[in-house]
C-alpha cells in the first residue's frame, strides 16, 4: 500500500505518520516548465484541503498551489527560496510544506497512484 | 467563440513541438524548448520568430503623405525612401489605437505593420479617417507573412543562410528586393533590444526561408513567450499592457514619438494639454527585493496601502536576475527610488521605482 496519495489539481501528499510532505507532481512540473519561484506560505499558518497555500511560478505564469489536505505548517522546503529549480529536478523528492495532518480521513478522497496516472494519460490526450 | 486564425507556418510549429496558443486572434507558437533557452539564444547568438500575424497596410495615392501624417503622431514629412518610422495612432480623446511603424516605399507610398490583435479595429480606423484624402488603402495582412532574425549573429546568418546582404542597412531602414525572382521587403528593425532583421513577403517565400533557417541550425525557433520577456527587459512597450485606448502615450513615456510641432493629426491637442499639465499617471520600472514576482493587473499600492496603479508587465527577469515590472501608477509616486509596494495574491512586496529599461539594448546604428 503506497503512502502516497494525489489531487486532481496535480500535487501530491506522501504520508509518514501523522505528518504530510506536499509537493507538485512531476506530470505538473514538467507542464509549467522552468519554475523560477515557489511562494510557500509560513511555519504554523494553517493549510485546508482544497484551498490554495502559495504558488509555483514559470517564466510564464503563476500556478495556484492547492492543498490536499488540512493542518498546520511545521516545515517549509527552505531549498527552494533559492532554488526553486529543484522542484524540476525531481518534484517527488523535493516537497514544498510539511503539515500536520488534522484529519487523515481526507486523504481517502484523494486518489491513488493508477488513478492520478490515469488522470494524467486523459489530460494529455486533449 | 470563433476558430483562431493560423499563420503560413502554423504546420512546421505543430511539427517541431511548440506549445501553441492564441494570441491576437491567432494559433501562435509560444515556446519550442522553453522560454529562457529561446529568450538566451536571441541575447548570445540568433532566434527567429514567426510573426506573420503582424498585420500590414499599404497607404499610396497623392494625399498618401498627408494623410498618413493625419493620423500618425511621428512626422513621416520629405522623409527618404527606405526610412521606418515607429509612432502612434491615436483617438480623439489622446488614447492609442495602435502603436505601429511606417515604412516609407517611395513618394506618397508607405507600408504601416500594426498589431495582430488591432487588425480589424486599425483597418477600421484608417478607412473610416480617409474621406477627403487622395488615397487607396490595401489592406494585406492575409496575403505577407512576416520572419523576425534577431541576435548579435543575425546580421551573419541572413548573409550565409538567406543570402540577403544586408550589412549596409541601418537601424530603422528597408530595401525591397528580389530573392530567386520573388519580391521581399527586409528591414532591420526588431522587438528584442538586439540587432535584428524583419522580413516580408508572401507565404510561399516565408515558408521557405523558415525552412533553410532550421536546415541550417543557425537560427533557434523562438516563440511568442520570449519575444514578451525580451522587448519587456529593454523597455519596449506592448499594447494591450503599457498602450491601450485609455492610455496616453505621453502616460506611456513616448513623447519623443509624437511631434507636437507638426500642424495637426489625431488628437494633437489632447496630448498638447496633458504635455502642459503633466500627466495623472505615468509609466515606471518596479523592482522588487523578494523573488515573488509581479504579474499583469497586480495591485501597486503606496505606504499606507493605497492602491496607486497596477502592473503592466512583469517577469522574474532572465537576462537580468531580478523580479521586475512596468507599472502604469499615480505620477506623484513616479519619481525614481520612491518606495511603493506590490500586493502579489495574498502578500504584499516591497519594491521601488527604477527606470523601464532593465537591460541595455545593443542596436547596430
Amino acid at each position: 500500500m503506497s503512502n502516497i496519495y494525489y489531487s486532481q489539481t496535480h500535487e501530491y501528499v506522501r504520508v509518514d505518520g501523522n505528518i504530510g510532505y506536499v509537493g507538485i507532481t512531476d506530470y505538473a512540473q514538467h507542464a509549467l516548465g522552468n519554475i523560477v519561484y515557489v511562494d510557500m506560505p509560513e511555519v504554523d499558518d494553517d493549510v485546508t484541503a482544497g484551498e490554495e497555500f502559495g504558488a509555483v511560478e514559470s517564466v510564464k505564469a503563476a500556478s495556484d498551489l492547492i492543498s490536499p489536505v488540512s493542518g498546520a505548517v511545521v516545515e517549509i522546503n527552505e531549498h527552494l527560496i533559492d532554488n526553486p529549480r529543484l522542484v524540476n529536478e525531481n518534484a517527488m523528492e523535493n516537497w514544498i510544506i510539511k503539515v500536520e495532518l488534522s484529519d487523515k480521513s481526507e486523504l481517502d478522497e484523494l486518489l491513488d497512484e493508477a488513478a492520478y496516472k490515469a488522470l494524467c494519460e486523459s489530460e494529455s490526450a486533449h | 467563440m470563433a476558430e483562431n486564425k493560423r499563420t503560413c507556418l502554423y504546420d512546421k510549429h505543430v511539427a517541431l513541438g511548440a506549445l501553441m496558443s492564441p494570441f491576437g486572434g491567432f494559433d501562435m507558437p509560444i515556446q519550442y524548448e522553453g522560454i529562457t533557452e529561446e529568450h538566451n539564444a536571441v541575447r548570445n547568438a540568433c532566434g527567429v520568430f514567426d510573426v506573420s500575424h503582424m498585420g500590414e497596410v499599404n497607404i499610396s495615392g497623392a494625399d498618401a503623405e498627408k494623410y498618413v501624417n493625419h493620423i500618425f503622431t511621428n512626422d513621416i514629412t520629405n522623409a527618404p525612401d527606405g526610412k521606418i518610422f515607429y509612432g502612434m495612432m491615436l483617438n480623439e480623446h489622446g488614447g492609442v489605437v495602435d502603436d505601429l511603424l511606417v515604412y516609407k516605399r517611395g513618394e506618397n507610398n508607405f507600408l504601416l505593420v500594426i498589431n495582430a490583435s488591432n487588425i480589424d479595429k486599425d483597418v477600421n480606423w484608417i478607412r473610416s479617417h480617409a474621406s477627403g484624402y487622395d488615397v487607396e488603402i490595401n489592406h494585406l495582412s492575409d496575403e505577407l507573412g512576416e520572419l523576425a532574425i534577431q541576435g548579435p549573429e543575425s546580421e551573419k546568418v541572413m548573409t550565409e543562410v538567406l543570402g540577403i546582404n544586408c550589412a549596409d542597412l541601418t537601424f530603422y531602414t528597408f530595401r525591397e528586393e528580389m530573392l530567386n525572382g520573388k519580391h521581399i521587403l527586409v528591414s532591420r528593425t526588431g522587438y528584442t533590444g538586439e540587432d535584428g532583421f524583419e522580413i516580408y513577403a508572401e507565404h510561399d517565400v516565408i515558408r521557405k526561408l523558415w525552412d533553410e533557417l532550421m536546415e541550417s541550425g543557425r537560427a533557434v525557433p523562438c516563440g511568442l513567450g520570449c519575444r514578451d520577456t525580451l522587448r519587456f527587459e529593454v523597455g519596449l512597450p506592448l499594447y494591450g499592457d503599457e498602450l491601450s485606448d485609455e492610455i496616453t502615450p505621453i502616460e506611456a513615456g513616448l513623447s519623443i514619438f509624437v511631434k507636437l510641432d507638426k500642424p495637426e493629426f489625431i488628437g494633437r491637442d489632447v496630448v498638447m494639454q496633458q504635455k502642459a499639465d503633466e500627466p495623472k499617471r505615468k509609466l515606471v520600472g518596479l523592482e522588487l527585493t523578494d523573488r515573488a514576482i509581479p504579474r499583469h493587473g497586480y495591485e501597486v499600492l503606496d505606504a499606507d496601502g493605497n492602491v496607486i496603479g497596477h502592473v503592466t508587465t512583469g517577469y522574474r527577469g532572465i537576462s537580468v536576475d531580478k523580479s521586475i515590472a512596468m507599472a502604469l501608477i499615480d505620477a506623484r509616486y513616479a519619481a525614481k527610488d520612491t518606495e511603493v509596494s506590490v500586493r502579489i495574491r495574498k502578500k504584499t512586496f516591497p519594491a521601488h521605482v527604477t527606470a523601464k529599461k532593465f537591460y541595455k539594448k545593443s542596436y547596430k546604428k
